[in-house]
C-alpha cells in the first residue's frame, strides 16, 4: 500500500449484527462492510449463520418465526430496520435461494412476477424487460422459442438461471447468492460465474458459498464466518495467501479442516 | 451358488401370508359398498323412475315421489355450503398464511379441531337455540343451513389448511424475495396451486351435509310440504322444507304401511346424488391434479 485510495462509502455496513430463533443464537454480534461494484463472498461451514445473515440483509428474516435480529444494517448509508417500504427494500436487494426455485409459472411469469407485483401492467416493457434478464443470466438462447412453457420443467441448472434472472427484474443494486452451485453442475456453475463477473459491474453482490474455491475465484473480499462469529475478514488474496491473520482461516481455506 | 435355507423360506412364506391378509382387508372394505349398492337397487326397483325424483309425496306418504325432499336436501346443502365455504376458506388462508404462533391462533386451532368433533345432535341443539330462538330466525332452511354449516365450518378449515401446507414453502420465501407481499404471494402462487384440494375438501362436505338427519330436524326440516312439482324455485329460504335424510327416517319408522320399494327408492335417490357430487369431485381433482405445475 502506497498511496491511499480514495475512500469510497460502503454499499452495505452491518454493525454488531446479533441474531437469535428463540433461545439459539445463530449470529453473534459481527460487522464488516461490504464494498460497492464487488464480489464480497462469506464462507464458512453449515450453521454459521451465513443465509440467516442474508435473511437479516432484506428483512425476510421477519418470516421467521421467533428470530429476533439486533444490532444494524445500513445499505448507502440508510437503516434497513428504519425503511417504512420494506417491499422496495427487498427489490433493491435481490435474492437466490441454494436450490432453484422455478415457481409453477411459465418462464415468462417467473420472471415477470416481480415487475408485475411492483405495478408494472405495460405489456411492451414487460417484454423488454423478461427478455434482458434472461439474457443477463445467459438463460434466453436456451428458453426464447418457449417462454411460455412451465418453468418449473427446466433442468435444474436451467432454473437456477431462471431464478437468477427473477432475481435481476426487480433491478436490484445488490444481489446475494445463497450457495447457487449446490443443486447444478460444473459446467453451468461456470457459466454462472461468469455471468457474475459480468453483473459486478452494475451491481454489488454477496455471494454465501461452501466452496472456497468460488470464492477465491470470484471475489474481492472474503469474510469466514464460523459458529456466528467472524473468524477474519478481508481481501480474498490475504485470506487465501499463505499466512492469513488467523490459523483457522488458513485451515478452512486449505481443506485441512471444515 | 444360491441355497434355499429354512430361514428364507419362512420369510417367503410370512411374506405371502401378510399379502394374503391386507389383500383381504382391503377387498372387505370393498364388499359392503356393494353389497349396500346392489340390495338398495335391487329393492327400490319397482319405483325407480324419473316421475319419481319428481313428484311430491302423496297419500300420506304412501305413494308418490321424493321432489319436495330432494329439492329441500339441494337448498340446505347449497345454501350452507354457500355460507360455510367462503368463511372456511378464508380462515383457513389466514391461520396457514398469515398467523403467527401465539396464544389467540392456537386457540384457534384447538376450536377447529374440536367443533369437528362435536356430534351433529349438539350441533342440531345449537342450532335450535342460537338460530331458531335466540337470532328469531325460526324453524327454516336458512336456520338449518346456518346449523349444517357451523357443523362443516371446522371441517373445511382443517381441509383447505392441509391443502394450502402442501405449497411447498420455498415458493412463498421465492416470491418474498422479490418484493411481493402475503397477499401478491398467495393470489399468484399459493391458491392456483392449491385450489385442487381446497375444493376437493369442500365437495366432500356435500355428501355430509345431504345425510345428516338431526341437525335439520330440528331447525328447519318438516315431516310433510307440498311444493310445486318441476319448479326448481319451489322453496324460499324462509321456509320449512322436507329434506332426504329425515324423509327417510320417516317412512321408515312412522308410516308402517308404505310400498316396501318406497324406503329403499329414497335412500337410492340419496346415496345417488351423494355418489354424483362425490364423483364431480374426484373429477375435479384429477382436472385440476394434471394441471398442477411442479
Amino acid at each position: 500500500m502506497v498511496a491511499a485510495t480514495p475512500p469510497v462509502p460502503p454499499k452495505i455496513e452491518v454493525r454488531d449484527l446479533r441474531l437469535t430463533y428463540g433461545a439459539k443464537e445463530v449470529i453473534r454480534g459481527i460487522s464488516f462492510d461490504v464494498p460497492p461494484n464487488e464480489i464480497f463472498a462469506v464462507i464458512g461451514p453449515a450453521q454459521s449463520g451465513k443465509s440467516s445473515l442474508l435473511r437479516c440483509l432484506n428483512r425476510t428474516i421477519e418470516f421467521m418465526p421467533d428470530a429476533r435480529m439486533s444490532g444494524s444494517i445500513h445499505i448507502d448509508g440508510a437503516n434497513v430496520a428504519q425503511t417504512k417500504n420494506v417491499y422496495e427494500l427487498r427489490r433493491r436487494v435481490g435474492m437466490v435461494a441454494p436450490l432453484p426455485v422455478g415457481l409453477p409459472l411459465s418462464i415468462y411469469d417467473n420472471v415477470a412476477f416481480a415487475p408485475r407485483a411492483a405495478g408494472l401492467r405495460d405489456r411492451d416493457l414487460l417484454d423488454e424487460l423478461v427478455e434482458r434478464c434472461l439474457r443477463q443470466a445467459a438463460l434466453w438462447d436456451e428458453v426464447k422459442d418457449r417462454l411460455h412453457t412451465l418453468g418449473t420443467k427446466l433442468s435444474g441448472g436451467q432454473q437456477q438461471r431462471l431464478t437468477i434472472a427473477r432475481a435481476l427484474s426487480h433491478e436490484p443494486e445488490i444481489l446475494c447468492l445463497d450457495e447457487f452451485s449446490i443443486a447444478i453442475d460444473p459446467v453451468t456453475t461456470m457459466r454462472i460465474e461468469d455471468v457474475l463477473k459480468e453483473l459486478k459491474h452494475v451491481m454489488t453482490i454477496v455471494l454465501v458459498t461452501n466452496l472456497v474455491q468460488q470464492a477465491r475465484r470470484l471475489a474481492a473480499h472474503t469474510l469466514f464466518l464460523w459458529n456466528g462469529e467472524i473468524v477474519e475478514q478481508g481481501t480474498t488474496d490475504l485470506m487465501f495467501s499463505d499466512t492469513p491473520k488467523s490459523r483457522k482461516t488458513y485451515d478452512y481455506v486449505n481443506g485441512i479442516f471444515g | 451358488m444360491f441355497t434355499e435355507t429354512a430361514f428364507i423360506r419362512t420369510k417367503r412364506r410370512q411374506e405371502l401370508a401378510m399379502k394374503i391378509l391386507f389383500g383381504l382387508m382391503a377387498f372387505a372394505m370393498v364388499l359392503p359398498l356393494i353389497t349396500i349398492v346392489t340390495y338398495l337397487f335391487v329393492q327400490a326397483w319397482p319405483l325407480l323412475s324419473f316421475d319419481f325424483l319428481l313428484s311430491n309425496p302423496t297419500h300420506g306418504m304412501r305413494k308418490g315421489g321424493v321432489w319436495s325432499a330432494l329439492l329441500g336436501t339441494l337448498y340446505l346443502v347449497t345454501t350452507s355450503l354457500l355460507i360455510a365455504a367462503p368463511i372456511g376458506v378464508l380462515a383457513a388462508v389466514y391461520l396457514n398464511e398469515y398467523a403467527k404462533k401465539n396464544l389467540f391462533t392456537r386457540i384457534v386451532n384447538l376450536a377447529v379441531v374440536n367443533l369437528a368433533g362435536v356430534p351433529s345432535i349438539v350441533h342440531a341443539l345449537f342450532g335450535l337455540g342460537a338460530f331458531v330462538l335466540f337470532a328469531g330466525v325460526g324453524r327454516s332452511i336458512l336456520a338449518a343451513s346456518l346449523t349444517l354449516a357451523i357443523m362443516t365450518l371446522p371441517v373445511i378449515i382443517a381441509s383447505t389448511k392441509e391443502a394450502l401446507s402442501s405449497v411447498p414453502m420455498s415458493f412463498r420465501e421465492a416470491c418474498w424475495n422479490v418484493g411481493a407481499s402475503r397477499w401478491q404471494t398467495i393470489r399468484g402462487v399459493v391458491l392456483p396451486n392449491s385450489v385442487s384440494g381446497i375444493l376437493t375438501g369442500v365437495i366432500l362436505q356435500v355428501s355430509r351435509t345431504a345425510g345428516e338427519t338431526a341437525p335439520v330436524m330440528f331447525t328447519g326440516a318438516v315431516f310433510f310440504k307440498k311444493i310445486e312439482e318441476g319448479n326448481l324455485l319451489g322453496y324460499s329460504l324462509s321456509d320449512q322444507c322436507m329434506a332426504l335424510s329425515m324423509h327417510l327416517f320417516t317412512i321408515t319408522t312412522q308410516v308402517t304401511d308404505a310400498p316396501h320399494a318406497l324406503p329403499y327408492a329414497t335412500a337410492v335417490v340419496l346415496l345417488g346424488s351423494v355418489l354424483v357430487v362425490n364423483a364431480t369431485a374426484i373429477l375435479l381433482r384429477v382436472r385440476l391434479r394434471a394441471r398442477k405445475r411442479w
